[in-house]
C-alpha cells in the first residue's frame, strides 16, 4: 500500500470560533428576559413627586409580591387545626372539661416547668393498649351475705345505709365480660358521667359508691399490659370526685361576706364546712376494703386543708404505710404513684425529712422533666447530701442530677454554686468507675455554662482520679464521651487547645484503637466547625499530633475504608492550614506533613495538589513575573511534587499528577522541570497494567489510558521542544510507547489514539497555535513555520496514517466489518476536519474511506446522510468550495 | 302556701355536754303572714330500751318493767300568741343542759338493745403485744393440718379514746400458706340483765380490711381504725346493762383457714 502524504488544513482558529458563536443580541432595559432579576418597586410614588416616579417604571414583572403559600396559610393552618381537634386522645381526654383547670391548679404548686399530668396521661393511654378482652365487675358479692348473718339485729334503717355503700343500685350487681378496650373506656366514661349526674342531683351516697366500685377495679391485674391505662382512666374518676368534694366544701365556706381566698387557712373555714368535711373522712374511713379506702381517701386528701394546716402531711405517712397492706406488688406500686401524684409537694417535703430516700430522689430525678429538676438543683443537692447512702449510692444521684442539668438550665445565680457543691462530692468518690460515671455527665454542665478555666479544672481532676493504677483502662467509653462533649461545646479550637489539660487528657487513651477513635472525633469536629484557615501554632501542633496518631495506627491490616477515612480527615486538616502570604512557611509545613503522613497515599496526593496550588498562588501574586526569589521558590515546589509522585502506587494517580504538575511547572516557566514531568509520564505509560482495580472490580485500563493520553496530547501541543533533543522528541517518544504497548486483541483503542495523534500533529503544524501558556514560547513561535519542522511533522503523520490503514485492512473479516465501518468513518471525519482536501491523494483517501464505511452495509444511513449534509454546508463557506466536488464523489448507499 | 318550721342548732356537730348551753334558732318561713297561738319549745332527754328482733320473748318481762327513762326535760315559750309576718322569721333560743335530779346524762348511742353513757373517764395507755402461731390458737380441731405461720404485732393501746383511732402494727414474719386477707373486726357486746337473768349479744359493727393479698413478709402493716361515730360509745357498765367492745384481728389464708385473735377494748371519752 502506497503511503499517503499528510497535508494539514490551515486553520484560523479566531474566525472559526467567531463563526461558531451565537450572535449576541443586545437587550433593552425594559425587555423581558426570564433570567432578569425581578425588581419590585413600591408604588408610593405619588406623594414623593416626580423624583420617585421615574424609578417606579422599571419593574419588569408584577409589582405585587404576594407569596401564594403564605396567603393561603394566613391565620390558622387548617392542618394544625384539624390535628388539634382530631387527636384521638382528646376524645377520651374529654372526660371532664375542668380537669384541665385542675391540672393548672396542680401546676401552681410546682411551677410551669413540671410536666403536667395531662401529658403523661396521654402518653400512658397511647402506649399501654391491649386487644385482650376485659371485664368490669361492679359488685362484691360475698360481703353482703356475710354482713347479713352477723348483724341481723341492726335496725332496718342502719342496715340499708350500710348496704347502700356496697351496691351501686338495688340489684345492680353487674359483671361486664368480654369488653374490648374501647368498650371498657366507654363504660368507665359512663361511670364518670353517672358520678357527675349523681352529684348534681344531690345523691352523694351514690356518688361515693360509684367511686368505691371503680377503685375496686384497680385490684384486678388480669390483662396486665392494660393496667397502666386502666389506672389512668380510674384515677380520672377519682380526680373528678376529689374535685367535686373539694368544691362543694369550698362553696360552703362562702359566707354572706365573701368567698375564701385560694390560699386560705383552716381558721377561716366555718364549722358547717368543717363538719361536712369530717363527715366525708369518717364515711371513707369505714369503707371495708383496703384498696378503695386508700384511693378514695387519697382522692379527697386535699380537703384536709379545711381542717388543719398540717393535716395533709400528717396523713401522708399513714397512707403510705397503708399501701404495705396491698399484697400485689403492681397494684401497690400504682397506689403509691397515685399518692405521689395527688400530693407531690407534700411528698417532696417528706422526702427531705426522711433519711433513706436516695432511691426515691433518684426516681424523681429520672422521671420528672429536666426543667423542673434544674430549677431546683440547689434543693436537690441539699437533699442528696442529707440522704442516707445505704442502699442507693450517692454518685448515682449526682449522675441523675447531672443528666438533668445537661438538658435544662438552672437559674443563673445558682450555676457556679451547683458546680462547686456537686464537684465537691464527686471528687471525693473513691471508686474510679463511680467517679468517672459522674464526671462524664457533669462535664456537659460545665461546658455549657462555664469557661475553659472550669473545664480545665474538671479535666485535671479527672486525670488525677483516673491515672492511679491505670484506672482509665476501664473507663474508655466515659473518657471518650467526655471528649465528645467538650468538642461539642468548644468549636473554637484555639480555645480548646489552650485548655492546658486537654492534651494530657488525650494521653490517657492508651489503647490504640480507642485513641484513634478519639482522634477521629476531634478531627471531624475540626473539619465541621473550623471556618477560617488557621496558622495558630497551638492548633497546628495539637492537631498534627492528633493526625500523627491516626496516621501511625495504619498498618498492613488496616482496611481500605479505614485508611480512606483517616486520609479524608487529615486532608481536611491540611486544607485548613494557611500561613497567608508566608509561602515558604507554608511549603515547609507541607514538607513536614509529607514526612509525617507518608503511609497514607491520599494525603500525599493532597499535598501535591496543595503544593501545586501554592505554586499557582505564587504566580498569581507575582502576576506571572517571577522574581529571582519566587522563581527559586516555585522550583522548590515543583521539585517537591517531582520527588513525591514516584512514591505513590496508583498508576493513573501518578500519570495524572505528572501531567498536572507538569502543567503547573509550565505555567511557572520551569521548562526543564515540566519537560521532566512529561517525560516521566511518557516513560510510565508502558507500566500501565491491562487490568486495574476500580472499587474492588477488575476493569480494563484502556479507556482510562485513552482518556489520559488525549489529555496529555492537548498539553504536548504547547510544550516547546527541548533544545538538546530532536524535533518533537516527546511526541515521538510517546508514539514509540504506544507502538510497543500491548493492546488488547480486539480493541481499536490504539487506532483511536493514533487518530488523536494526527489531530495533535495537525494542530502543531499551524502557524499560530490554538492556545498558549503565558510567557512560554511554544513550537509555533520557536520554529516560526520552519519547513523542516513541518516536513518532520508530516512524516510523522504519514507513519501514523499508515498504521491506521493497516489496521483497517486487518478488520476485513466478517466478524469485524462493523468495527471497520465505524473506524473508517471516524478516520474520514478526522481527515475532513484536519486535512487539506485540496490535495488529490488525501481527497482520494477520504472517498475510499467513505466507500469502505459503506461497503458491507454496516454504516448507519442516517449518520452518513448527516455527514454528507454537513460537507455540503461546509462547502458554502469561503475557501471550502472544493468540498462541493468531494460531496459529488461520495455516494449514499441504500440498504438492500 | 304551707308554713315551714325548722330548728337550727348552732353547733355544727350537734354534740353538747351537761352544764353547757344549747343554743340555736327557730326558723319560720311562710309566704303569707301566719296567725299562731304562741311557740313553745320543749327539750327532752330519754333512755329508751328496745327489743331486739332476735330476742323476742326472752325479754318481754324485763323490757316491760323498764319504761323509757326521762333524764332531762325543759320547756320554754319563745313567742307569745300573735302573728308572724310573711317571709323568714328567726327566733333565737337557749337551753341550759341540766340533768334532772341525781340522774346521769348518757351519751347518745344507737345500740341493738339500748343506749347511752357518761361523758368523762380516764385513759391510761395499755399497749398489747401479740404473737400468733398455730400453737397459740384455741378451738383448733386438727392442729397438725394447719400451715405454719408466725404473725407478730402490737396494739398501741386497748384503752382507747373514742375520738382517736385504734392503732398498731402487724408483721407477717412467716407464713407457709399465702395470705388472702387481713381484717380488723370491731365487735360490740351488749349485755342486758336484771335479777331474773341476762342476755348477751355480740355484733360486728365495723370491718376494716388492712391487708389485701399476700403481703410482703417482715414489713409492718399498719393497724388503723377510726371508731364509727354512730355505733360506738364509751364502754359502759350499769346495773341494768353493759356495753363493751372488742376487736378481732382476722387473718384469712388462701387455703381458707381463718385465724382470729380477740382483744377486748375499753373506750372512753376525754
Amino acid at each position: 500500500m502506497a503511503a499517503f502524504p499528510w497535508h494539514s488544513r490551515q486553520r484560523n482558529y479566531k474566525t472559526e470560533l467567531e463563526s461558531c458563536r451565537l450572535e449576541p443580541v443586545p437587550l433593552d432595559f425594559g425587555d423581558y428576559h426570564p433570567l432578569k432579576p425581578i425588581t419590585v418597586t413600591e408604588s408610593k410614588t405619588k406623594k414623593m413627586g416626580r423624583k420617585g416616579s421615574t424609578s417606579s417604571t422599571s419593574s419588569s414583572s408584577s409589582s405585587s409580591m404576594v407569596d401564594p403559600l403564605s396567603s393561603v396559610l394566613d391565620g390558622t393552618d387548617p392542618l394544625s387545626m384539624f390535628a388539634a381537634t382530631a387527636d384521638p386522645m382528646t376524645a377520651t381526654a374529654n372526660m371532664d372539661s375542668s380537669r384541665k383547670k385542675r391540672d393548672r391548679d396542680d401546676n401552681s404548686t410546682v411551677g410551669p416547668d413540671f410536666e403536667p399530668w395531662s401529658c403523661k396521661r396521654g402518653d400512658i393511654l397511647a402506649r399501654y393498649t391491649t386487644t385482650e378482652k376485659l371485664s368490669i365487675n361492679l359488685f362484691m358479692g360475698s360481703e353482703k351475705g356475710k354482713t347479713a348473718t352477723s348483724s341481723s339485729a341492726v335496725s332496718e334503717k342502719v342496715r340499708t345505709r350500710l348496704e347502700e355503700l356496697d351496691d351501686l343500685e338495688e340489684g345492680s350487681q353487674r359483671e361486664l365480660l368480654n369488653l374490648t378496650q374501647q368498650d371498657y373506656m366507654n363504660r368507665i366514661e359512663e361511670l364518670n358521667q353517672s358520678l357527675k349526674d349523681a352529684w348534681a342531683s344531690d345523691q352523694k351516697v351514690k356518688a361515693l359508691k360509684i367511686v368505691i366500685q371503680c377503685s375496686k377495679l384497680l385490684s384486678d391485674t388480669s390483662v396486665i399490659q392494660f393496667y397502666p391505662s386502666k389506672f389512668v382512666l380510674i384515677t380520672d374518676i377519682l380526680d373528678t370526685f376529689g374535685k367535686l368534694v373539694y368544691e362543694r366544701i369550698f362553696s360552703m365556706c362562702v359566707d354572706n361576706r365573701s368567698a375564701l381566698p385560694d390560699h386560705f387557712s383552716p381558721e377561716n373555714v366555718n364549722d358547717t364546712a368543717k363538719e361536712t368535711c369530717l363527715n366525708w373522712f369518717f364515711k371513707i374511713a369505714s369503707i371495708r376494703e383496703l384498696i378503695p379506702r386508700f384511693y378514695v381517701e387519697a382522692a379527697i386528701l386535699n380537703c384536709n386543708k379545711f381542717l388543719s394546716k398540717t393535716g395533709i402531711s400528717e396523713c401522708l405517712p399513714r397512707l403510705t404505710c397503708m399501701i404495705r397492706g396491698i399484697g400485689d406488688p403492681l397494684v401497690s406500686v400504682y397506689a403509691r404513684a397515685y399518692l405521689c401524684r395527688v400530693l407531690l409537694t407534700e411528698m417532696m417535703e417528706r422526702c427531705k425529712k426522711l433519711g433513706n430516700n436516695a432511691l426515691l430522689l433518684n426516681s424523681v430525678m429520672s422521671a420528672f422533666r429536666a426543667e423542673f429538676i434544674a430549677t431546683r438543683s440547689m434543693d436537690f443537692i441539699g437533699m442528696i447530701k442529707e440522704c442516707d447512702e445505704s442502699g442507693f449510692p450517692k454518685h448515682l444521684l449526682f449522675r441523675s442530677l447531672g443528666l438533668n442539668l445537661a438538658l435544662a438550665d438552672p437559674p443563673e445565680s445558682d450555676r457556679l454554686q451547683i458546680l462547686n457543691e456537686a464537684w465537691k462530692v464527686i471528687t471525693k468518690l473513691k471508686n474510679p468507675q463511680d467517679y468517672i460515671n459522674c464526671a462524664e455527665v457533669w462535664i456537659e454542665y460545665t461546658c455549657r455554662h462555664f469557661t475553659k478555666r472550669e473545664v480545665n479544672t474538671v479535666l485535671a481532676d479527672v486525670i488525677k482520679h483516673m491515672t492511679p493504677d491505670r484506672a482509665f483502662e476501664d473507663a474508655y467509653p466515659q473518657l471518650h464521651s467526655i471528649i465528645k462533649t467538650i468538642i461539642a461545646y468548644f468549636h473554637d479550637f484555639s480555645v480548646l487547645f489552650s485548655v492546658e489539660k486537654f492534651l494530657p487528657f488525650l494521653d490517657m487513651f492508651q489503647k490504640e484503637n480507642v485513641r484513634v477513635e478519639v482522634c477521629k472525633c476531634i478531627m471531624e469536629a475540626f473539619i465541621k466547625y473550623q471556618q477560617e484557615p488557621t496558622k495558630d501554632p497551638v492548633i497546628l501542633n495539637a492537631l498534627l499530633h492528633v493526625c500523627k496518631t491516626m496516621h501511625d495506627s495504619v498498618n498492613a491490616l488496616t482496611l481500605e475504608d479505614e485508611k480512606r477515612m483517616l486520609a479524608v480527615l487529615i486532608n481536611g486538616f491540611i486544607k485548613m492550614v494557611s500561613f497567608g502570604r508566608d509561602f515558604e512557611q507554608q511549603l515547609s509545613f507541607y514538607v513536614e506533613t509529607r514526612s509525617m503522613f507518608c503511609n497514607l497515599e491520599p494525603v500525599l496526593v493532597q499535598l501535591i495538589h496543595s503544593v501545586n496550588q501554592l505554586t499557582m498562588e505564587t504566580r498569581r501574586v507575582m502576576k506571572g513575573n517571577h522574581s529571582r526569589k519566587t522563581a527559586a521558590f516555585v522550583r522548590a515546589c515543583v521539585a517537591f511534587c517531582f520527588i513525591t509522585i514516584p512514591s505513590l502506587t496508583g498508576i493513573f494517580t501518578r500519570l495524572n499528577l505528572y501531567l498536572h504538575s507538569g502543567q503547573v511547572a509550565l505555567a511557572n516557566q520551569c521548562l526543564s522541570q515540566a519537560d521532566a514531568f512529561f517525560r516521566a509520564a511518557v516513560s510510565l505509560v508502558p507500566e500501565v497494567p491491562k487490568m486495574i482495580n476500580i472499587d474492588g472490580k477488575m476493569r480494563s485500563s484502556e479507556s482510562f489510558l485513552l482518556e489520559f493520553l488525549c489529555n496529555l496530547f492537548s498539553t504536548l501541543l504547547i510544550v516547546p521542544d527541548h533544545p538538546e533533543q530532536g524535533v518533537l522528541f516527546l511526541v515521538r517518544g510517546l508514539l514509540n510507547v504506544i507502538q510497543d504497548y500491548t493492546w488488547e486483541d480486539n480493541s481499536d483503542d490504539k487506532i483511536r489514539i493514533y487518530t488523536n495523534v494526527l489531530h495533535l500533529l495537525s494542530a502543531m503544524s499551524q502557524e499560530t497555535y490554538l492556545y498558549h501558556v503565558d510567557k512560554v514560547d511554544s513550537n509555533d513561535s520557536l520554529y516560526g513555520g520552519d519547513s523542516k519542522f513541518l516536513a518532520e511533522n508530516n512524516k510523522l503523520c504519514e507513519t501514523v496514517i499508515t498504521q491506521i490503514l493497516e489496521h483497517l485492512k486487518t478488520l476485513g473479516k466478517d466478524e469485524t466489518l462493523k468495527r471497520q465501518s465505524v473506524l473508517a468513518l471516524s478516520f474520514f471525519n478526522s481527515i475532513l476536519a484536519h486535512g487539506d482536501l485540496r490535495n488529490n491523494k488525501l481527497n482520494q483517501l477520504s472517498v475510499n474511506l467513505w466507500n469502505l464505511a459503506q461497503r458491507h452495509g454496516c454504516a448507519d444511513t442516517r449518520t452518513m446522510v448527516k455527514t454528507l449534509e454537513y460537507i455540503k454546508k461546509r462547502s458554502k463557506q469561503p475557501e471550502m468550495s472544493h468540498l462541493t466536488e468531494l460531496a459529488l464523489r461520495l455516494p449514499l448507499q441504500t440498504r438492500t | 302556701m304551707g308554713t315551714v318550721l325548722d330548728i337550727k342548732i348552732k353547733r355544727a356537730n350537734k354534740v353538747y355536754y351537761a352544764g353547757e348551753m344549747l343554743s340555736g334558732v327557730v326558723v319560720i318561713s311562710s309566704k303569707d303572714s301566719v296567725q299562731h297561738q304562741g311557740v313553745l319549745l320543749t327539750m327532752e332527754g330519754l333512755v329508751n330500751l328496745q327489743l331486739s328482733a332476735k330476742s323476742v320473748g326472752m325479754f318481754e318481762a324485763f323490757c316491760n318493767s323498764v319504761k323509757p327513762i326521762q333524764v332531762l326535760t325543759s320547756s320554754i315559750e319563745i313567742v307569745k300568741p300573735g302573728k308572724f309576718p310573711s317571709g323568714k322569721t328567726e327566733i333565737p333560743f337557749e337551753f341550759p343542759l341540766h340533768v334532772k335530779g341525781n340522774k346521769v346524762l348518757y351519751e347518745t348511742y344507737h345500740g341493738v338493745f339500748v343506749n347511752i353513757q357518761p361523758q368523762k373517764g380516764k385513759s391510761t395507755p395499755s399497749p398489747v403485744d401479740f404473737t400468733i402461731t398455730p400453737e397459740t390458737l384455741q378451738n383448733v380441731k386438727e392442729r397438725a393440718s394447719l400451715p405454719k405461720f408466725l404473725i407478730r404485732g402490737h396494739l398501741n393501746s386497748t384503752n382507747c379514746v373514742i375520738t382517736q383511732p385504734l392503732t398498731g402494727e402487724l408483721v407477717v414474719e412467716y407464713s407457709e400458706a399465702a395470705i388472702k386477707n387481713i381484717e380488723l373486726q370491731l365487735v360490740r357486746v351488749e349485755t342486758c340483765g336484771c335479777a331474773e337473768g341476762y342476755a348477751r349479744d355480740a355484733t360486728e359493727i365495723q370491718n376494716i380490711q388492712i391487708a389485701d393479698g399476700d403481703v410482703c413478709r417482715n414489713l409492718s402493716v399498719p393497724i388503723y381504725m377510726i371508731f364509727p361515730r354512730l355505733f360506738t360509745c364509751p364502754t359502759l357498765e350499769t346495773t341494768n346493762f353493759k356495753v363493751e367492745f372488742e376487736v378481732n384481728i382476722v387473718v384469712l389464708l388462701h387455703d381458707d383457714h381463718l385465724i382470729t385473735e380477740n382483744f377486748p377494748l375499753k373506750l372512753c371519752r376525754i
